[in-house]
């Protein structure tokens, strides 16, 4: 039944890679917001428009058809 | 700041999913080639290249690498380069992806006909071919991390953390479970043996549903549902427990595929609980998937790619839940080697896999041609004719399952099997096997109607390779960096530094270890259990070219009505030289495990050439050829080495006189047959399959 022992090294190796991979993550600050990315992932459809405010160094984009409807 | 255009690569999406078209009808047209074939086996044909036992295994492949292995490169191809605005890492790896994926996949479907198989489930290809898949899967790694590493976008969506979790742990699980030593060119023998071999292999069959049927398409839910819905994800936050959860849990679940067998207590124990644990995060999968049309359920009505996608996490989550059931002792004790099993499988796959693809499908391809659907009409038809092929698929399934593993168990009142022939048992189920593959036609015309629809909506659209975007550059914050976990963290901590390289050798070294290690303990428990002869070894093998695992099993679990039935229950110590295991996992047929001397040589040899001899109404195909070809006995002496160096006590030089020995054995196999009046050749390849089956078992002597 050795083997047993060469599969949980193989999965603790995994497990671990994994462990080393969340720390890395919550440590970068990739879940410090629980809510933009779920709404930001809509917006990259084709025909958009980004645009730099120069005073406040921000970017606002927004898609063809939005400005279409601004017009 | 900077705002870049640049360009998505939307050809290698395009060229995936016709590849996840083209192959979805083939390997589901096999399946319903092989679930006919199970109540007519006249269509077997009696050729090799088109019988059960060989196109099983192909129509597993290709419906899981090549339909579900393209359907997850196009998802991921298109949603990752838009997630992190950014085009792909390299179009030249891109492409050498995309075709040699297809040659793996061409590769398979030529092998696995002509009987060069491994024999481990999803795993069945030969060591050439493996090591093509180990290339390919770093291509796409690279590929992918290049990506990563070049985006524009610094937050990593929660559907890339799925297909990172896939791509590092399948690479992980093929290597592992591949280790096997060659004979030839398009032969091998599995590093491991017997109990140990079943362990790895099983271990690999769980995280091969997990990390490829499963976190990829979780991925693409991630992202094409919300797209398709037109609203976030119900809840971003329990997007993330749930994934972590999620890969945390799921590869500890392995042992549930070996319950009742010769694996540990604690070891099966530990599968059970880990399964259980796991309805949580796949659950937390489903609501959120579900729950993103809250207040949104009227687009159902209209939405023809929304039905898709909720029927596909409906059914991941019925899945989810009765794998754990399953997992249960007392559920696997009635489940395991019955159509419970099958139809389990065709939920997911059929379901969950299947209808996401689908969705997925209908909702791109009008997008990657700049265009709408050619016709809603036919794709609702699709989707109810889908539907109902499901429902008619899984009722049957289950329907049979309980009658066929209740009659397996039904004991007179004086103590005897109710049902002694198992081809009873068979024979009570035909009708479900007819409507199963009703069910599996109704689904098939569905794709062939999807296909035309996609083929007219990609002929009223145009198509562009590239397509334009913009985004500012990623700004990288010199701060953020030095306190991440990169290069120079590590330098300014020796301690650290030590540590992980000391874990580093030490992984080195076991991995080193390992082959002899296992070697050692492939020591006999059991004194009477002796190698295979050499014919049986030639034998074997022919068992394992025609497939005969993907019916009879080799396993005894230790239960009254399967002891009465086969025969004294199966211990580990009778495996030790069995490179690979074959236990099989699912039982068309009858156990195998101690058909050693039961019938006399001329019954198998008969039951070969034409099984409703023997057994009137058997669904056994016929293996007429065994009784033409003559066995190839040149590579006797080269696979007697192979197997000395996997540890089977051959004692030196035998390899030598191995083929003396094997003519001998067929010379007595053949007189024998002579007696009862039908002549065949020592040289067949039918001797040494009645030499294998006569064989099995044997080696310890129990009641009787």
């Amino acid at each position: 039944m050795s083997v047993v022992a060469v599969l949980i090294l193989f999965s603790l190796l995994v497990a671990g890679g994994f462990l080393f991979a969340f720390m890395w993550a919550v440590k970068s600050g990739q879940y410090d917001d629980k809510y933009t990315p779920s709404v930001r992932m809509l917006f990259d459809d084709k025909n958009q428009v980004f645009s730099i405010n120069k005073k406040t160094n921000t970017i606002k984009s927004r898609t063809n058809v939005e400005k279409h409807n601004a017009n | 700041m900077q705002i870049e255009t640049f360009n998505y690569d939307n050809k290698i999406v395009k060229q995936f999913a016709i590849a996840t078209v083209l192959w979805s009808v083939v390997g589901m047209l096999v399946g319903l080639i092989i679930a006919i074939q199970l109540y007519v086996p006249a269509l077997n044909l009696g050729i090799p290249y088109t019988t059960f036992s060989r196109l099983r295994p192909l129509h597993t492949n290709a419906v899981i690498f090549a339909f579900v292995g393209n359907g997850i490169f196009m998802g991921v191809y298109y949603s990752l380069q838009r997630l992190l605005k950014a085009r792909m890492f390299s179009d030249l790896l891109s492409n050498v992806h995309f075709w040699a994926w297809q040659l793996i996949i061409v590769c398979a479907a030529i092998t696995l006909p002509l009987g060069i198989t491994t024999s481990k489930e999803y795993a069945e290809l030969e060591w050439p071919i493996d090591i093509l898949i180990t290339l390919v899967w770093v291509v796409f790694a690279i590929n992918l991390f290049g990506t990563i590493a070049k985006r524009r976008e610094k937050h990593l969506y929660v559907a890339i953390w799925f297909y990172i979790a896939t791509i590092v742990t399948v690479a992980v699980l093929h290597i592992v479970n591949s280790i096997e030593l060659p004979v030839s060119f398009l032969k091998s023998y599995s590093a491991y043996a017997g109990v140990q071999d079943a362990l790895v292999q099983w271990w690999y069959g769980h995280n091969a549903v997990a990390f490829f049927l499963t976190t990829p398409y979780l991925g693409l839910m991630y992202y094409f549902m919300p797209k398709a819905a037109n609203r976030p994800i119900y809840s971003y936050r329990l997007s993330i427990i749930h994934f972590w959860a999620l890969i945390f849990i799921y590869i500890w679940a392995g042992p549930h595929h070996l319950l009742y067998s010769a694996l540990p207590d604690w070891a099966q124990s530990l599968g059970t609980v880990f399964s259980i644990m796991l309805i949580a995060p796949s659950w937390g999968g489903m609501i959120n998937g579900l729950l993103t049309l809250r207040g949104a359920w009227d687009k159902l009505r209209e939405d023809v790619v929304l039905k898709f996608m909720v029927v596909a996490i409906t059914a991941y989550g019925m899945s989810t839940f009765e794998g754990p059931m399953l997992s249960l002792k007392n559920v696997n004790a009635l489940a395991h080697f019955t159509d419970w099993i099958i139809a389990h499988v065709h939920i997911g796959a059929l379901g969950w896999n299947g209808f996401l693809t689908f969705g997925i499908l209908y909702w791109l391809i009008p997008r990657l041609w700049n265009t709408q659907l050619y016709s809603k009409k036919l794709a609702n038809f699709h989707f109810w004719i889908g539907f109902l092929g499901i429902v008619f698929y899984a009722s049957s399934m289950y329907w049979s399952a309980f009658v066929q593993t209740l009659m397996w168990k039904q004991f007179t009142p004086q103590g005897l099997l109710q049902y002694p022939n198992f081809l009873e048992t068979v024979l009570q189920i035909i009708p479900m096997y007819v409507i199963r593959s009703v069910g599996g036609m109704l689904y098939l015309t569905g794709v062939v109607v999807m296909v035309y629809n996609l083929i007219k909506t990609a002929k009223q659209g145009t198509f562009a390779d590239n397509e334009e975007a913009q985004a500012p550059a990623l700004v990288k914050d010199p701060i953020n960096y030095r306190k991440g976990m990169g290069h120079r963290w590590i330098e300014s901590r020796p301690i650290q530094f030590t540590i992980l390289a000391l874990v580093a050798i030490l992984i080195g070294g076991i991995v080193e270890m390992i082959p002899t290690f296992l070697v050692k303990t492939n020591i006999p428990t059991i004194a009477s259990v002796k190698p295979y002869t050499p014919l049986e070894l030639q034998g074997r093998d022919l068992y394992i070219r025609e497939g005969c695992l993907g019916c009879h099993s080799q396993l005894i679990r230790p239960f009254r009505s399967e002891v009465e039935r086969y025969g004294e229950y199966s211990k580990a110590g009778e495996y030790v030289y069995d490179h690979p295991f074959l236990w099989g996992s699912k039982r068309t047929g009858p156990d195998l495990m101690r058909e050693g001397k039961k019938y006399p040589n001329v019954w198998h040899y008969y039951h070969m050439n034409d099984p409703r001899l023997m057994s009137p109404g058997s669904i056994m195909p016929p293996f007429p050829w065994l009784s033409d070809n003559v066995l190839d006995i040149s590579s006797t002496p080269k696979k007697i080495s192979v197997m000395r160096t996997l540890g089977v006590p051959y004692p030196n030089g035998f390899e030598q006189v191995a083929n003396e020995e094997l003519m001998k054995q067929a010379d007595s196999i053949s007189t024998d047959l002579a007696k009862a009046g039908v002549v065949v050749d020592p040289d067949k390849e039918i001797i040494a399959m009645i030499a294998y089956l006569q064989r099995l078992g044997t080696d310890i002597k129990a009641k009787k």
